[in-house]
């Protein structure tokens, strides 16, 4: 599922993340814990082809995810269970 | 026109099924929340469309849904459990120190006089509280802090809170039960707990009947005796009278004494069901044969019933939190397997018929007597 946020200031994964969960309270604490901050386990961050999963949160994202042009993913481990 | 409606949590979803008082014909619907682990679903007492649901997995950790229809229509709420102040260490396997971290909501326990107030039994084990409608949840710490939380230990199965009892008579006490610490007491609405274990005796533990490491899976109370609990531990079947003061053995001549269940007939207190489990590494019915027991004198004596349960090569588990009662007369009675079958009763246990027999594994079996 594709969604569009708005991001005031720096775009990084934490401000993507903010702006997310603010507008769309469910998903607060399913993609990051809610004590750390930290990306849950099973759960990866893409964009512009590069895994940003371990990247720090306050890491600027590419200037084709701030104009809109590529998406920023969250993307679920594909094993079973 | 009275009726039923069972609540069953599996590990792929969520499914409610309803039938009249005759509870022959059945209507499933589901899944709901497909895909996702549905650890309990429980409807308020005081209001039974108001519905509250536990749904995890482990790549997006834990939701919390409520209806207010029923189960028809869902909606999320609160998901954020912290724990309160520093939540410290408790023991881990091997004996060392690890710290308390939340995985998900066991148990749900809305309250017998308010349908916006729910308790939730979490793993790492804690008892949290809402009176909000699950919007938000505050930890009852004085249960992980009264003494003994540091020396809690997890199960096989993580170290969860399973099971919460309301004393119906008595609004300040409760009973709550973990795995692998045992069960507690407070007396005061939850500020204060106490472990209820003596007379437990569990061979595995270094002292075996220590004041807390027991692996209880389960307690039960008929509402009309809140003094009197049952117990189902990681072998053993169990019975206070005062409590959990102190509890006695009541395994009689059960063919084997391990299991997760128990439960007590709605009008008949004394009467008492299991679902006896070879063993604690072979997680099924002695012998390939299903087989639910039931004792009318508050156990020691059990008979077993199996009328319309498969008597050969049936290997299914039946988890702690599946099975219930209903309030019809006679009591219905009903269990899920990890099969994906959910049996009912509706005749105290003498006869029983599949509702479903292809569901996803059955985690958990709640049942609202509708009038």
């Amino acid at each position: 599922m594709e969604v569009s946020v708005s991001v005031e200031g720096r775009v990084t994964v934490r401000s993507v993340l903010d702006a997310l969960e603010a507008a769309y309270p469910v998903l607060r604490g399913t993609i990051r814990d809610y004590g750390t901050g930290h990306r849950r386990p099973f759960l990866r961050f893409f964009a512009c082809e590069q895994d940003l999963s371990h990247e720090l949160p306050d890491t600027l994202l590419p200037d084709a995810v701030v104009s809109g042009a590529e998406p920023f993913m969250v993307v679920g481990a594909i094993s079973g269970g | 026109m009275s009726g039923v409606r069972v609540l069953v949590g599996t590990r792929k979803g969520a499914f409610v099924l309803t039938s009249d008082g005759k509870r022959q014909k059945w209507d499933v619907s589901g899944p709901h929340f497909g895909g996702w682990e549905i650890y309990h679903v429980k409807g308020s007492p005081v209001d039974p469309n108001r519905l509250y649901a536990s749904q995890s997995s482990g790549w997006f950790g834990q939701v919390m849904q409520r209806s207010s229809d029923g189960g028809k229509t869902w909606e999320p709420v609160g998901n954020k459990f912290e724990y309160d102040g520093v939540p410290g260490t408790h023991q881990w396997y091997d004996g060392t120190p690890h710290p308390w971290e939340f995985k998900r909501v066991w148990h749900l326990e809305p309250s017998l006089t308010d349908p916006d107030t729910v308790y939730a039994g979490a793993e790492d084990a804690a008892l949290f509280k809402s009176t909000d409608a699950g919007q938000t949840w505050q930890e009852l710490s004085g249960l992980r802090g009264h003494g003994s939380g540091s020396r809690w230990t997890p199960g096989a199965g993580g170290m969860c809170l399973h099971t919460i009892l309301l004393d119906p008579v008595n609004r300040a006490r409760m009973f709550i039960a973990i795995s692998a610490a045992g069960a507690f007491r407070t007396d005061d609405a939850g500020k204060t707990w106490q472990p209820i274990n003596q007379g437990l005796r569990s061979q595995h533990i270094p002292d075996p009947t220590a004041e807390v490491g027991h692996c209880v899976h389960r307690i039960a109370m008929h509402r009309s005796r809140p003094n009197v609990l049952f117990m189902q531990k990681h072998w053993d079947v169990m019975r206070t009278d005062d409590g959990g003061d102190s509890w006695r053995e009541v395994s009689g001549n059960l063919p084997t004494d391990f299991g997760f269940v128990i439960d007590v007939n709605a009008h008949q207190p004394d009467t008492v069901y299991v679902v006896p489990i070879k063993s604690d590494s072979e997680h099924y019915p002695p012998d390939g044969k299903l087989r639910v027991y039931r004792s009318k004198t508050g156990g020691n004596e059990w008979e077993a019933l199996s009328n319309g349960l498969p008597q050969k090569d049936c290997y299914v588990n039946v988890l702690r939190d599946a099975m219930a009662v209903d309030a019809l007369d006679k009591c219905g009675v009903y269990f899920g397997t990890t099969g994906g079958q959910v049996y009912a009763s509706a005749d105290e246990g003498d006869n029983w018929a599949p509702i479903v027999r292809d569901l996803p594994a059955v985690v958990s079996v709640e049942v609202q007597t509708l009038t």
